[in-house]
């Protein structure tokens, strides 16, 4: 192929810390992943594992520690150009998690959605604005005439479309989505799901997905990255981690996904984790292919019982 | 069948709201059997939580039950008017684990002091004997270290372990019924299943009545019994929880499975419920969910639906299920969950 795929957005042994010496608490240790143009890439894992974190340095919100972040083959962590911070800030957008608190109350839905349009002073007139937000608006399914309403007025599914509307009215190429639909209704989860897919392939976004809810993650992801604590133990295509969880990590998250089947649910045994189930003094761990594109953090013995597990 | 410990006849709940009057609940008839698990299923708003309010008199000061029964152990709760009647009931007998743990504790508070309240208050329990009981639950709700963990402080438990401390409260009460208000939605997915686990060997341990509201039905075929699918104030479809996930009538019950992720074809659009819940604010004229029903005969429109029976425990309001009604069959993923069903029997 004379097209090779160029990743755009590559993480490399990114480490982030919180706090100074003697209470210094490193959250991300050591990360590394890439993500192509076009795809959906998951990122997986409980409170706490550092998933949210890496994608707030990504869009320069926490400050990495060690590694870097390319985007496009740019370094756009650490000390970097003020025209490069403002391409990054408009071209990678995030979704955030909660739609009632992270909307401001007392804006109303015009100043929230073109507040990024303010903030990089882009020469607009008020009548060019004005149409970039009623574009904005229906694009996400919402009328236009909701631009005069305030946050209060919306149900909490709106009010997602209202933060996806925010990110989209920059024309990103790149969206961050920080558990978009966790807190939100079953029933309004699909719609906004069916509308993140939907702007995907008419814009050819890229998606970073964050969720701790593999269920979920299974629907809408190319790729998925599981991560504990800091560090990502597994990494491959949807369906080759869903045939074939080798982490004894995935396989407990894999376990306590929710069946539409009470036969199968109440005969289930849930796996638990337990990281003194690994036996790393003598052989650390390393991260390896154990079948193409099929990455995970295993020392010697246990790559040799994952092969065997993949036949 | 176990004797039904609670039940509610015909119950009518309104809300009176600058001047308007809304009908949140209209009209439900259910039995909750004792040491059953019933789970209660709806969209927000669909009234699911007002309804297990109104067992334990906790509705908003504007909310008032206008119509019907609810008889726990003979006698109806729906006639107590001083919060002294309630008292006998809240705690004692009815107890509730809230949605978020992160707001239902007393920050200021030991978890200790704050079950030994439970106790002294619901079984007279002081000193030590309250602290080695709240001890013993602790344990029972799966703390480790328990003796040490009593004396901390609710900031110092992660939120899982505070969901625990939330249901060791209720559990100190001693309640005969609990009841539990979207007990695992605030929650991680693998704590979620964890936590689902402990519900149900409390169940067993302490012989409780359990009641599961929630909007997920992908959670509740762990925990469940039966199921009772709410939408609009009123329960469409009641069944084992082999027959509303194997054997679902209702269309709406058929809108909530297959919008789950969990059937989801990749590449395909997740199946999405069209429109939006309707105002009870206004009268609601035949089937609630006709006007985002795709199934909807023209009498749905026009007049509501009674319970068609399917079996002894199941049943459905559903014109779907009159004898004169065409012959419809369910979305496809509803199909195969029949499959399912069937290969497991």
């Amino acid at each position: 192929m004379s097209m090779e795929r160029i990743p755009l957005l590559q993480v490399k042994d990114l480490v982030v810390t919180f706090g100074a010496r003697r209470d210094r608490f490193t959250a991300v240790k050591g990360v590394s992943f890439d993500v192509h143009r076009g795809e959906t890439f998951g990122l997986v894992g409980e409170s706490g594992s550092g998933k949210t974190t890496i994608g707030r340095t990504i869009i320069r919100v926490n400050p990495a520690a060690g590694g870097e972040i390319l985007y496009n083959g740019e370094r756009i962590s650490g000390k970097i150009s003020r025209e490069r911070d403002r391409a990054v800030t408009r071209k990678i957008q995030m979704i955030f998690q909660d739609p009632m608190a992270s909307l401001n109350e007392r804006a109303k839905v015009d100043y929230i959605v073109s507040e990024g349009l303010y903030n990089l002073g882009l020469s607009l007139t008020e009548e060019q604005r004005r149409q970039r937000v009623a574009r904005a608006l229906s694009d996400v399914g919402l009328l236009p005439e909701f631009a005069g309403r305030f946050p209060h007025e919306f149900s909490g599914g709106q009010r997602q479309r209202i933060g996806i509307a925010r990110a989209l009215i920059m024309e990103p190429e790149f969206i961050i989505a920080d558990e978009p639909i966790s807190a939100l209704d079953v029933s309004i989860r699909a719609q906004v799901l069916n509308l993140l897919a939907d702007l995907q392939r008419k814009r050819g976004l890229t998606y970073l997905f964050i969720s701790h809810d593999l269920s979920v993650m299974r629907f809408i992801c190319d790729r998925i990255a599981v991560i504990h604590l800091g560090r990502i133990v597994e990494l491959a295509e949807t369906e080759k981690l869903f045939a074939h969880p080798l982490h004894p990590y995935t396989r407990a998250l894999l376990s306590a996904i929710p069946l539409p089947d009470p036969a199968a649910e109440k005969s289930k045994v849930l796996e638990v984790y337990d990281p003194a189930c690994h036996h790393y003094e003598k052989d650390a761990p390393v991260w390896t292919e154990a079948e193409p594109g099929h990455f995970v953090l295993a020392n010697g013995e246990e790559l040799d019982a994952y092969r065997r597990m993949l036949g | 069948m176990n004797e039904a410990i609670l039940s509610v006849r015909d119950l009518e709940v309104e809300f009176t709201l600058r001047g308007r009057t809304l009908h949140a609940i209209r009209g439900i008839n259910l039995d909750v059997y004792e040491g059953e698990s019933l789970a209660i299923v709806g969209e927000s708003g669909s009234g699911k939580s007002v309804f297990c309010k109104t067992f334990m008199g906790l509705l908003d000061s504007n909310g008032t039950i206008t119509h019907g029964q609810i008889l726990y152990k003979g006698t109806d709760l729906a006639a107590f008017r001083t919060e002294k009647e309630w008292l006998s009931v809240r705690g004692r007998e009815i107890a509730m684990v809230m949605q978020d743990p992160m707001t239902s504790l007393n920050p200021l508070k030991t978890v200790g002091a704050q079950i030994c309240e439970a106790l002294t208050l619901h079984q007279g329990m002081q000193g030590d004997a309250a602290k080695q009981k709240a001890i013993e639950i602790l344990g029972d709700v799966g703390i480790t270290e328990a003796a040490r963990r009593f004396g901390q402080y609710p900031h110092e438990f992660s939120g899982g372990m505070r969901q625990r401390v939330v249901i060791a409260i209720a559990v100190a009460c001693n309640p005969r019924i609990l009841i539990c208000d979207e007990p695992t939605t605030a929650l991680d997915v693998t704590i979620q299943a964890q936590i689902l686990t402990l519900l149900r060997a409390l169940k067993e341990k302490y012989k409780l009545t359990t009641l599961y509201i929630t909007h997920d039905l992908g959670v509740v075929a762990n925990v469940a019994d039966r199921i009772a699918v709410m939408y609009a104030g009123d329960i469409v479809e009641l069944g084992t929880c082999e027959e509303v996930f194997y054997e679902p009538k209702h269309p709406y019950t058929w809108a909530l499975l297959s919008s789950l992720p969990q059937l989801g074809v990749k590449g395909e659009s997740l199946y999405s419920i069209p429109g939006t819940p309707p105002n009870l604010f206004s009268e609601v004229r035949g089937d609630a969910f006709a006007p985002r029903n795709p199934y909807a005969l023209k009498i749905d429109f026009v007049e509501r639906p009674p319970y068609f029976e399917v079996s002894p425990t199941h049943k459905a309001r559903t014109w779907l299920l009159d004898p004169r009604a065409p012959k419809v069959e369910p979305p496809e993923n509803i199909r195969n969950l029949r499959a399912v069903g069937e290969e497991r029997t």
